[in-house]
């Protein structure tokens, strides 16, 4: 058994990097596509997001000894249906562009393939503090992802990131970017590139092991 | 005796893709012509900017992936002309490039080079084109040189027009059909696309069926919805696209009955965007649309092999 500030950094790890949800689980992809248009859409739907995995998660796992097996899905989304209620009424009290923006999307956090899978394979085992930090990030993962993927959309669509405008006035943006078939473009060629690099360093690990044996 | 083992096929044809690609390029030499003539050094500029940027990103790619280089095989030349064709004489030359290097990079090598894209490379270029710029797109030139009658006002270098598929009255039918129109490099002659056809008919580097059903559809069911049949056919990018597009061995189905079915629903998806779509013309979505459900296609219309049995449950 590892000490635990390792395993917590592990389980931080984990969801940040080598089970990244966008890049390497591909889940949520849905809302991943719809809302990088930009990238404050990015940071909104990767903070809201981050922000009901947290909460759904610790609940989650405190009443992981409570629910019946039988009727655990139902259960879950209750449980995040709550938080994503919150977050919704939050964001259009705060920060009612942005809840323009995303639209349906926030809402739609409810059925995030990425909230059900962590409630179902991580915080139904595990306990409260590994839960909540595997909340924490999952959710940081996906935000970085959605980040990652609404800069080079925004900055190809519209010569800006966060609005700053970086490629100068005689840039002519490309509108397909910022259009559905830009973001499948831009999310397929970021999953080859990680991939790729996944592959190559999983080959060199290998190289070094039959080497050291 | 002297016996030689190998393995099938046995009987080789002396096609080879370059072989092919050359009776394509040849094929493409009257509208090329016409369109540099009708249009100028514009065209000519676009063309070649096209070509070399297609060849260029071939080359890179091939050589930083540590693959066989296969330039000679002229499929990068060719899916740079007919990009190049696809363009207005006016477009920007670095939108002509970035095209060229999305259709060879994105569309072809990405999915593993020649004979592996799912998409005609050219024509998602220019998809991504149209989407991204339409203004650079959509804003056509008047050629140059009017051959028959309707005098270009004179002191005006460049008269930016409308597609003849928005003012078709404007036009007459001879001008329509020699090229003496707005439109992009490639598709504004008819008859320097028929002379093309005809010679890729004769040396047997495509079959009639896909061309012939995609513009016979246009015709009847634009006939059929109150259009005039000649100028649908004689406008827009419907004849370059049927002949020199729809006909990419890669993206197209294998069977005849497949080829059928391909070229009608191109020519029903085309008049359905004309009369109520957003855009103009519809060829360019008509054509992507088609190379997406090739492979469904296919799968339905297959033959049934010979001596099996339908298996009782």
């Amino acid at each position: 058994m590892p000490k635990k500030g390792n395993d917590l950094r592990g389980v931080f790890i984990n969801g940040l990097l080598t089970e990244n949800p966008t890049f390497r689980l591909v889940l949520g992809t849905c809302p991943t596509l719809a809302v990088t248009t930009s990238a404050i859409n990015g940071l909104g739907m990767g903070l809201a997001a981050t922000f009901v995995l947290i909460g759904s998660n610790a609940v989650i796992s405190l009443l992981r000894n409570f629910i019946p097996n039988k009727v655990r899905i139902p259960a879950f989304v209750v449980v995040i249906c709550t938080f994503v209620t919150m977050i919704q009424m939050l964001m259009q009290a705060f920060v009612p562009p942005l809840y323009d923006a995303l639209g349906i999307f926030i809402p739609l956090i409810v059925v995030n393939c990425i909230i059900l899978a962590r409630a179902e394979a991580f915080a139904s085992k595990n306990n409260v503090v590994r839960s909540a930090m595997d909340g924490v990030s999952m959710g940081l993962g996906f935000t970085l992802a959605l980040i990652l993927i609404s800069s080079i959309r925004e900055l190809l669509g519209n010569g800006t990131v966060f609005g700053i405008n970086l490629l100068g006035a005689s840039f002519e943006p490309m509108l397909l970017m910022v259009l559905a078939p830009g973001g499948f473009i831009v999310f397929g060629l970021l999953l080859g590139i990680i991939n790729a690099i996944g592959e190559k360093r999983k080959a060199g690990k290998e190289d070094k092991e039959v080497a050291a044996a | 005796m002297n016996l030689r083992m190998s393995t099938g096929p046995h009987l080789l044809d002396k096609d080879t893709t370059q072989s092919l690609m050359l009776d394509v390029l040849i094929a493409l030499i009257p509208a090329t012509a016409l369109g540099v003539y009708f249009f100028g050094v514009s065209a000519a500029l676009v063309l070649l900017v096209c070509i070399v940027t297609a060849v260029l990103s071939e080359l890179i790619w091939q050589v930083l992936m540590k693959k066989p280089v296969r330039i000679t095989d002229f499929s990068a030349v060719v899916t740079g002309l007919i990009l190049g064709l696809n363009l207005p004489a006016n477009a920007p030359l670095w939108m002509a490039a970035l095209g060229s290097a999305i259709a060879i990079l994105l569309v072809k090598q990405l999915f593993g080079g020649i004979g592996h894209n799912f998409l005609n490379p050219a024509i998602f270029a220019r998809a991504v084109l149209l989407a991204s710029w339409p203004v650079h797109m959509t804003s056509y030139v008047l050629p140059q040189r009017l051959l028959l009658g309707s005098a270009a006002p004179s002191g005006v270098d460049v008269v930016a027009s409308a597609t003849p598929l928005l003012s078709t009255s404007q036009w007459s039918t001879m001008d329509l059909f020699i090229g003496n129109i707005p439109g992009t490099i490639g598709e504004v002659s008819k008859a320097a696309i028929l002379v093309g056809f005809a010679y890729l008919l004769l040396r047997g580097t495509i079959t009639w069926h896909v061309p012939t059903f995609f513009v016979g559809t246009v015709a009847l069911l634009t006939w059929v919805l109150g259009g005039n049949p000649l100028t649908a056919v004689l406008t827009g990018g419907v004849l370059f696209g049927a002949v020199f597009m729809a006909t990419d061995y890669v993206t197209n189905p294998m069977l005849r009955v497949g080829q059928c079915i391909f070229g009608v629903m191109c020519g029903v998806i085309v008049v359905v965007i004309r009369m109520y779509g957003g855009y103009p013309e519809g060829v360019t979505f008509a054509i992507l649309f088609m190379n997406c459900i090739t492979p469904l296609i296919d799968r339905y219309s297959k033959r049934k092999v010979y001596g099996e049995v339908k298996q009782h449950a």
